[in-house]
């Protein structure tokens, strides 16, 4: 091979004119606007979404009224009953609980590095259903009123669930491939406890179980619906911090590394605050599958994997996915209501299918 | 920064790769690191960078590992498509640095690291859409953002083109200069090594063979020896000399001949 010697240089090594770094900026402020665009336009289809939702029901309230009654402005003293005790916070718990989903299904696939990863993948709904269903079945033995008893135990299983592969990492190093191997190992260990439960259950505990494994809004309060905002505002401060670090792992470990990202110890953190979030939007509401998966690759799209804007788009498009899921179970079947959980996947599932074979690759 | 090893040997599961490396790269200067496939180049760059655990000592200016700033790898290529820009992917160079909003000095370090490689004006296109050229050349681009005192580029221009390598290679040179960078590349063109590189330190089988000015490391004896193959190296009126490779010898032909 022989040399040229001397190359002609197309590269610059002198410090940018000020208009480069102006340019730049032109850049990332174009970026930064279309995102919170489509921000802005999540939130307005949310807020739609949730007016639409408080006015369904077995008394179809007009849409007019339910917006006053929730400004306060209300004339109506029946219309403010139904909307401030029974409907306002099951709609809001849908957007709680769909937000925390959405959340978790982000962060999952980020950590794990995989974009089949969502809030249940590591065996946390599974602990979980296991742990409500140990409380159907035996919760008569605690000295708690069973409407306590149930999400306590989902709670204090999904965090135990989420324990063992924590463990898990922390003794083999918290690689992607450590953590979903761990999570499948302690799925069917729950799945098979769970099994079991079901096996030994009287018929009535049985249905009551198959029941809560669907998932339902209806049981939501004020109270309830509290805690699921507590832990909201308690961990998105603590995410705030790693997004950075966050959106370095999309380039791999070893980059992510190298750029002075701990990354087993990230890994760590979040699957605690991921676990946390899932743990108290599961105890409530029982597994609602498919949220947590489909919402983040709908805001990866439309958005890209710039954590600052994914995990915030994620959380919104999951409010909004369970949302428009609570109302369309209130409508299918005109007198019922249908189980929310199989109602997103009915909707999420041609939706995915439609991501994964309809859109461009690059999007995973 | 001068960086100094003594003694170090790295074992990756369980297997010995690096043995009693004893090294040093200066301040000011691009230190060629070469030696044929498995030879244990990368495996130093990333003992280098903190990435493996290792026996033996590693110095920076004679104390401890500097933060983490201080320091910019780019490992080898690497398939990965995130979907983040060319912007974003520079800007994640100022880890460590960089808050939730983007401050003026972040995007001035951006935009002159992207100028620098020539990708300005890509900085809106999406990382995974790019070529494998185009890639390397936003890693280093990720790397200058760092504004770090140390870079460690594994071999950086496997990916590109004739011309491009060169513009690579005529960049990280004047960086390294003008910055006074510790600046240390592995890199199989062993004519690029003779042209690019200040110092040369020659590994075969995780051992070094030879450290020195490139032009006197550089001969057909070690070419036979390290890399088994028969080359002729000419000396061109300007000084410069190139290599040409000739043959590959049979194999084991080269512990018969220039083993130290």
């Amino acid at each position: 091979m022989t040399l040229v010697t001397t190359p002609p240089s197309g590269l610059r090594n002198d410090p940018p004119p000020a208009s480069a770094a102006d340019d730049l900026g032109a850049v990332y402020r174009a970026l930064g606007r279309r995102r919170r665009a489509v921000l802005a336009a999540g939130g307005c289809a949310l807020a739609v979404s949730a007016m639409l939702d408080i006015a369904t029901g077995p008394a179809f309230l007009p849409v007019g009224d339910v917006v006053l009654s929730v400004l306060g402005r209300g004339g109506d003293r029946m219309v403010d009953t139904i909307v401030w005790t029974i409907r306002l916070p099951i709609a809001l718990m849908a957007i709680a609980v769909g937000a925390a989903l959405g959340l978790t299904g982000a962060l999952m696939q980020t950590i794990l590095n995989n974009p089949l990863a969502s809030s249940y993948t590591l065996g946390i709904a599974a602990g979980a259903g296991f742990g409500a269903a140990l409380m159907i079945v035996f919760g008569g033995l605690l000295p708690l009123a069973e409407a306590r008893a149930i999400p306590l135990g989902a709670f204090v299983f999904a965090g135990l669930a989420a324990s063992g592969v924590y463990g898990v990492g922390r003794m083999r190093g918290a690689t992607a491939e450590v953590l979903v191997l761990a999570g499948v190992a302690i799925l069917f260990l729950f799945q098979a406890l769970l099994a079991l439960l079901q096996f030994v259950a009287s018929p009535e505990a049985l249905q009551q179980i198959v029941f809560w494994l669907f998932g339902s809004l209806l049981k939501a309060t004020w109270d309830k619906l509290a805690a699921v905002c507590l832990v909201l505002a308690v961990t998105v401060p603590i995410l705030a911090r790693d997004v950075w670090r966050l959106t370095a792992l999309k380039l791999g470990d070893e980059r992510a590394r190298a750029l002075g990202v701990r990354v087993d110890g990230l890994r760590l953190r979040i699957l605690a605050l991921v676990s946390l979030l899932t743990a108290v939007a599961v105890a409530f509401v029982g597994t609602i599958g498919f949220v947590g998966l489909v919402a983040p690759h709908a805001a990866r799209m439309l958005i890209g994997e710039d954590q600052r804007y994914l995990l915030p788009a994620s959380a919104l498009f999951g409010a909004l996915l369970l949302s428009a899921a609570s109302i369309a179970s209130k409508t299918v079947m005109p007198g019922a209501i249908f189980p929310i959980g199989i109602v997103t996947a009915l909707v999420g599932v041609p939706f995915f299918l439609w991501l994964v074979v309809g859109t461009r690759r690059a999007y995973w | 920064m001068r960086i100094a090893t003594e003694g170090l040997s790295v074992r990756l599961g369980g297997v010995p790769v690096l043995h009693d490396v004893t090294a040093t790269a200066a301040p000011g200067a691009v230190t060629a690191l070469i030696g044929p496939n498995g030879s244990g180049k990368s495996t130093l760059m990333r003992a280098l960078a903190g990435l493996l655990p290792h026996a033996g000592r590693i110095s920076f200016d004679g104390g401890p590992r500097p933060a983490d700033r201080v320091i910019g790898y780019m490992p080898q290529d690497i398939a990965v498509r995130p979907v983040l820009t060319v912007l974003e992917v520079v800007l994640l160079g100022r880890i460590g640095r960089i808050g939730y909003r983007v401050g003026e000095a972040d995007m001035a370090a951006v935009a002159s690291a992207l100028e620098a490689v020539g990708m300005a004006d890509r900085a809106g296109r999406l990382f995974g859409t790019l070529s494998g050229g185009q890639r390397q050349l936003v890693q280093l681009a990720q790397v200058l953002a760092r504004e770090p005192a140390v870079i460690l580029l594994d071999e950086p221009t496997s990916a590109l083109d004739l011309r491009h390598a060169l513009e690579l290679l005529d960049l990280v040179r004047d960086e390294t200069r003008r910055r006074g960078l510790t600046t240390i590349v592995t890199i199989h063109d062993l004519n690029a090594a003779l042209r690019y590189a200040d110092h040369a330190v020659v590994l075969r089988q995780g051992r070094i063979f030879a450290t020195g000015a490139p032009a006197s490391v550089i001969d057909a004896g070690m070419i036979a020896a390290v890399y088994g193959v028969e080359a002729r190296l000419t000396a061109a009126a300007d000084g410069l000399t190139t290599v040409a490779a000739l043959r590959a010898l049979p194999r084991g032909a080269d512990a018969l001949r220039g083993a130290p």
